[in-house]
């Protein structure tokens, strides 16, 4: 932990048992944690992993003003997000969230705004590999096209 | 004319065939940029949706350009 909010990109398996730890503080009350995993289809096609690309010096800026803008709108104790860049299988953690509060309701409140925030605004790019062998650049507005890889 | 240092990641850099390439443009915006280079390589995605930085921060499309800056091209996001 850098301090009470920590956004981290990471290139290697993510440890919510860990990143939980680190968000116990004696007046907190409740924790919401949030993952986010591969799954194994998206929009009908059968997805057999997902690739991410980022710019990690921007994300990491953007990161931390999510956080730090959740830290002002709930009454948290702590926060901490990290998401997953490289090759990932289905059932790999790809983000993770985690808030801690006196009490429940800004624990769920921030944990969802920390995690619509991240998947609108940072430069984080997503490619399913489908089971079919062509692979696609997906946003999330819009699904990609499905190009040979 | 402007020389501009311009960097394509995820889908872009896949539609450009290149991660990077120095532009002599006499486009005064980062959009005009824009519009210049995804006329170029084929660029689908509306500048609305995508996002540029210039000399690492975040800039708007009604930015002005220098000689000389690394504009970087973010095509539509998808974290989480």
């Amino acid at each position: 932990m850098r301090g009470a909010m920590s956004f981290e990109i990471s290139g290697a398996a993510i440890d919510p048992d860990a990143l939980k730890a680190a968000l116990v503080q004696a007046g907190a009350g409740a924790c919401v944690c949030f993952e986010g995993w591969v799954r194994d289809h998206n929009d009908g096609e059968a997805v057999a992993a997902l690739e991410y690309e980022t710019h990690a010096a921007l994300a990491v800026k953007e990161g931390d003003k999510v956080l730090a803008e959740a830290a002002q709108r709930f009454a948290i104790e702590r926060a901490a997000c990290v998401h997953r860049v490289g090759r990932l299988e289905i059932g790999d953690c790809a983000v993770w969230v985690g808030v801690s509060a006196a009490h429940r309701g800004a624990a769920f409140d921030a944990c969802r705004y920390i995690i619509d925030e991240i998947k609108h605004r940072l430069p984080i790019w997503k490619k399913e590999h489908y089971a079919s062998g062509t692979s696609g650049w997906i946003n999330c507005a819009t699904r990609g096209v499905a190009a040979p890889t | 004319m402007l020389e501009i240092t311009a960097q394509y990641f995820a889908a872009f850099r896949e539609q450009a065939g290149r991660e990077r390439e120095t532009v002599a443009t006499r486009s005064s915006t980062a959009g005009e940029l824009f519009a210049e280079v995804a006329g170029r390589h084929g660029f689908r995605d509306a500048a609305a949706r995508c996002k540029v930085a210039i000399n690492g921060e975040m800039a708007p499309w009604d930015a002005r350009l220098n000689s000389g800056d690394v504009v970087l091209f973010f095509p539509p996001v998808a974290g989480g």
